[in-house]
Parts: C-alpha cells; structure tokens; sequence
C-alpha cells in the first residue's frame, strides 16, 4: 500500500531537465539513452525466437518498452538474477534466442559463473544487457558500480563483449548481432550519454575495426562505451585550442579485440591514453598495453580510470568530474600525456580540487 | 539366466536388469578412470533407467529433434550412470565409454552438452540445473510444444539458493511440464546431508513453494513408473504446478559396503574390493528379494 502523503506535498518532486536533479536514479527517468527495449521490440516483431527477461527492473532498463510489445515474450523473474541468467541459457538450449536486462553489477559480477559456464561453455546465444556500467549508479556506491567487469569477463572464452557509447551505437550492435551463434555481453551505460553518432553506424560491431570518431595526430585517444563521447569533447576543446591533435578511437568491440587495428593506430602517434570508467587493471588500457607491446610499436600507453580503487559515493556527474573523467578531466590527461608527463596524468590534488569546488558550491 | 523369478511384473523385471547392466558398465568406466562418483552414480541408476526406457520421450537416432522431452542431470556429478544408458540407446558407440575421463575423451566426470549426443545441457556446478529446467519449460510452452522437462537434482545441491530461485519461479510461472526429482541420498562430500546442513523436511520445504510434491523409494521401479504417470496426468489436466518428485535413495546403492557412505562420494574399487562390488551389484535384487 502506498502511504499517504500530506497535503501539499508532490509525490515526485524530482525535475528531470533541472541541473540540479539531473543524476537523479530511479525508474526509467532521464534514461531515454536505454534504447534497447525498442531496438528489440521492433526486431522481435519479425523474429520470434527473440524474448527478453527482466530481474525486477524493467522500468530502470527500459525492457518495459519490450513487454508492452510482447507481453507472452517477456518473462520477469524477479530480484533472482542468477536464476534469470541461467534459465535463459535453458530458453537459448531450446531455439530462442533470449535478452537478459539488469544492471551491469548484477550480470557481469554476479552472474559471472552462469555467464562463463551456462552462456560461453555451451557457447549458447544468450545476451546480457548490462546497464549502468562503471560508476553510473553513482550514489548508490559501489554494490551497484561495476568497474571491474571488463578484466573479469575478458578472460571468458568464446564471449563476446560489446561496449557502444550511445543509443545509435547500441542499436548497430544490437541488430548485426542476432545472428551471432554465441553469447554476448552489452556493457552499456545509464543512458544519457553524450551522442556520438547521429545514425547507426555501419561496419561496426565484431569483425570491425575500432571507429575513429575524431582524426588527429600526435595522440592517441582509445575508449569505450560512455567515455567515447567524453573523450572526443574533449579532443575536440583541445583541437580549438590549437595545442594537441588527438585521434579519438571508439572500441565497440572489447572482444574479440581487435590488438592489430588499435596496434597500428598506436604506431601512428606519439602516446597513448586509453580512457576507460573502469578499472585500469585488466581494463581496455590493459588491452591497448597488450596490443601495443605484442606488435612491438615504440609508443608510450598511459592508461587513466579508476586506479584500482572502488569509487567515492557521489552523484554520477560529480564522481566523473572527481575521476577526471568528464571532458575537461579528459583534456588535462591528454594534454599532460603530450607533454609526457611522469606519474598519474590525473592527480590526487586534482581529485581534491574537484572535491572542494562541489563542497564550496553546496 | 541369474534374474529370472524374482521380479514381480515384466516390466520392473526388464529395466532391473538394465540397472545391474549399468552399475557394471560404470564400474568399468571407473577402471579405466582411476576413481568415480560410484556413490551419487549408484543412488540414481533406477531413476535414470526407469525415465530413459520408459517414460522420456526421445529420439537417440535424432538426438536433436525438436519435439523431445528435455534431461537436465543437474547433479552433473553422477553422469557416469548416465553415459551407459545413452551408449545403450545408441546416441553413441559403447566403445566410447571405454575413453572416460582420458585425454581427450567427450565423456567427462560431468556431462558436455557440445560433445555427447543425449546430452540436454551441461551440469557440473550444482545449483543451475532447475533454472535451465524452467528456461526450457518457458522456452517449449511459447513455442507450443508437448515436451515435458525433467530435471534431477541432489538433496545436498538443494543447498544452493538458486535452487529456491527456480523453485519459485516455475511455481509462480505454472510450469506443469517441469517435473523435479530430488535424489535424497542423504549425503554429500563432507558427511550426511542432514549433519552438513539439514535440509528436511524437504516435502513440505517443494509445497511451500507451490509445487505438488510426492514421496517415492527411489530404487522402486514400479513407483517411479507410477509416479511418472501421475505427474503427466496432472501435466494434461493442465494444472499448471510443477511437480517435485522426492526419491529416498541409498547412496552407492547395490555395493553394500560402501552403502550410505558419505566417503564414497568419489572412489575407487580394486583388487578384491572390485570383486566384491560386482558380486554385490549381481546380486542386488536377489538378495534384497525386491521386486524392483
């Protein structure tokens, strides 16, 4: 039962397009980024081994959008994800070809097992849709982050993790991979994130290269998921600034990795910084480090995230301030990386002086 | 002619005979390998015989085809008295369980649904094997098939909480095609069941969750049969629970000495002690003047 407010006050007083509430959490406000619902709903309608399944928060990821299309095609298992992870493996044993949603701390952590031994073992077409990866859940702390999924999950054979950076970028994925025989992780963000692209992309996806989103030339930028349009604000500040000329690279693909594409693009700059809302263990600037020292390229690869560390409490967009991992962090990185800079290209006083400003405007 | 005359009906009589048959095979599967599960293997072979000759409706010669019933082994563990019945049926050449657990071989210590024909999906952790039951169940209903699932679990893989995930779900989902049997031997790796974590009453535990629940010995035959058939009468009427199946079983059944015994989990038989066995598993129904 729904108790009973006094009079005057609104239930929801929470203002969606003020700056102030913008990182508010909860239901499905102010994640119209989350496009997957409608991407599969519209699939679905000419594809009926396509189901979808949800762990007690469609509204957050958007799958409601799908059960409203195709209500005998969607199964709420409630808040029992492991149970959800490993009966779509069931479903997927049968000919279906199912679509599991939660958060990316309740799948790729999790569920890690039931991925790697009921999706990868069997080699079986079961998708996770992992929401809010990285720090998004931002407040919620770090029971609800996942910066760690990446490292984790790389190391499952015959997984393939893709990681677009906005809604066009998900909706390329989403459609050229239905046909794709095995699992498949989407590490996806909250939904708000900066666009990238005005219309799905083509040639994107496994098979395909890292996208570049913007062409420079003395460094090397190479991100993933929501951090792609942070990075390329901010090379696009830098470029006005008629300073440094950064290549943003777009890794849609973590794996299978393309090591021989990103290799190449390192050989052609000067350094690399691989920017990532993840852990930098085992994380994509692990992957670039990897690709770089396995073609032999001499070019120095500086890698910037969390620095094995869980994440402060805060709302979203104040943690990636704090992080340097909005565009004006960014930019400092890349410009410090240029100048070679020894050390963290993002400091501890630069994470202080984050902490004091939101202090001082509180 | 060593069965003849103590099996009351031809039926019980007939699939008897099958289970000494496999309890042999898998001794010598475990020769080959060195060490087996002869414990949770040997609680299950009448479960296995009595669904696979006569109540799983499938097709060894398609093992593929669409329409089937679905296995899940859940309790991956006790595959090695499974590999003899498929051989049997011929999803595969008998020659090849003589390859168990050796480089190589497609025949592991639990069951790979990529490599042995027969095999529904792959078990091993214990815990996952009732989810995929419901997946299947949910998957065969929206594509309006007839097949039924059947999914055998252990008492002590009831320990897991996924478990309890499943068994709620295929309760509030009205899976009346999924039918679990709980191989209640009553012991796992470290001890008893109930000492290790006491699990009864195991009944009432599947009704709570909204399952119809019933309660067999699980080395007779003619009352698994019986049971079976009660569970697809109730599956056509469409009533639309799930059904738990409690099998009170002997752990390492028909070798007497090392049945009931927690330490046979896994375990290997030689010299005399292989004697023995065998002319235990010979013996078995003669000596236990059962009728199966």
């Amino acid at each position: 039962m729904t108790r009973e407010l006094p009079p005057g006050l609104q239930r929801n007083r929470t203002d969606l397009r003020s700056p102030r509430s913008f990182d508010h959490v909860g239901r499905d406000a102010g994640s119209e980024g989350l496009v997957t619902g409608t991407v599969l709903a519209d699939l679905a309608d000419a594809d009926e081994r396509i189901v979808a399944a949800c762990a007690d928060l469609k509204y957050v990821t958007r799958m409601s959008l799908f059960e409203v299309r195709h209500p005998d095609r969607f199964f709420q298992f409630g808040i029992a994800e492991r149970n959800m992870l490993t009966a779509a493996a069931g479903m997927a044993s049968c000919g279906l070809i199912p679509y599991v949603a939660t958060f990316a701390c309740f799948s790729g952590i999790l569920g890690y097992e039931a991925i790697r031994t009921d999706h990868a073992y069997p080699n079986l077409p079961v998708r996770v849709i992992a929401t809010h990866a990285g720090i998004g859940m931002g407040f919620f702390g770090t029971s609800h982050h996942a910066t760690e999924d990446i490292s984790a999950l790389r190391a499952v054979a015959g997984l393939t993790i893709l990681s677009p950076p906005d809604p066009a970028g998900t909706e390329s994925l989403l459609r050229s991979t239905v046909e794709l025989p095995g699992p498949i992780y989407f590490r996806l963000g909250r939904g708000r994130d900066r666009r990238v692209y005005d219309a799905p992309p083509e040639r994107y996806g496994p098979g395909s290269p890292p996208r570049v989103v913007v062409e420079g030339s003395d460094v090397l930028v190479v991100s993933t998921g929501t951090m792609v349009g942070e990075c390329a604000e901010a090379a696009r500040r830098l470029a006005a600034e008629n300073g440094v000329s950064p290549t943003v690279l777009d890794v849609h693909t973590l794996k299978p990795f393309d090591a021989e594409a990103v290799a190449e693009h390192a050989a052609r700059h000067r350094v690399v910084v691989a920017v990532e809302e993840h852990n930098i263990e085992g994380g994509l600037g692990t992957l670039v480090c990897e690709a770089v020292a396995e073609a032999g390229a001499a070019v120095p690869v500086r890698k910037h995230g969390l620095r094995d560390e869980f994440a402060l409490i805060g709302p979203p967009t104040h943690l990636y301030s704090y992080y340097g991992l909005d565009p004006g962090g960014i930019a400092t990185v890349v410009r410090r990386a240029a100048d070679e800079s020894p050390g963290p290209l993002w400091t501890d006083d630069d994470r202080k002086q984050v902490l004091d400003a939101y202090a001082a405007r509180a | 002619m060593l069965y003849d005359g103590f099996m009351a009906s031809g039926k019980a009589a007939e699939l008897g005979r099958k289970c000494v048959e496999m309890r042999l095979r898998n001794l010598e599967m475990v020769d080959v390998a060195g060490s087996g599960h002869y414990g949770p293997a040997f609680s299950v072979v009448e479960i296995l015989v009595s669904l696979y000759y006569d109540f799983l409706r499938v097709r060894p010669e398609e093992p593929e085809w669409p329409e089937r019933d679905r296995f899940v082994l859940s309790k991956g563990h006790a595959v090695s008295a499974l590999y003899p019945v498929l051989a049997d049926l011929g999803y595969f050449d008998g020659s090849v369980l003589d390859t168990f657990t050796r480089l190589g071989s497609s025949l592991g210590d639990h069951p790979d649904m990529k490599k042995v024909p027969g095999i529904d999906f792959s078990s091993g952790s214990l815990g996952h094997g009732l989810s995929i039951g419901a997946g299947m169940a949910e998957a065969l209903r929206l594509q309006g098939r007839d097949s039924r699932v059947v999914v055998l679990v252990g008492d002590g893989e009831l320990d897991e909480g996924q478990i309890w995930e499943a068994a709620g779900y295929a309760a509030h989902r009205g899976l009346g095609s999924l039918l679990a049997i709980v191989d209640a031997n009553r012991v796992s790796v470290d001890g008893g069941v109930d000492e290790v974590l006491a699990l009864e009453p195991l009944d009432r535990k599947w009704e709570a969750f909204g399952w119809c629940t019933e309660r067999v010995d699980g080395h007779d035959l003619d009352a698994l049969l019986a049971a079976y058939a009660r569970f697809d009468d109730r599956r056509r009427g469409s009533e639309g629970r799930p059904t738990a199946l409690i099998a009170d079983t002997v752990a390492g059944r028909g070798v007497e000495f090392i049945e009931g015994m927690a330490e046979w989990h896994v375990g290997y038989f030689h010299g005399e002690d292989r004697e023995r066995a065998e002319a235990s598993i010979r013996a078995m129904y003669a000596l236990d003047g059962e009728a199966g």
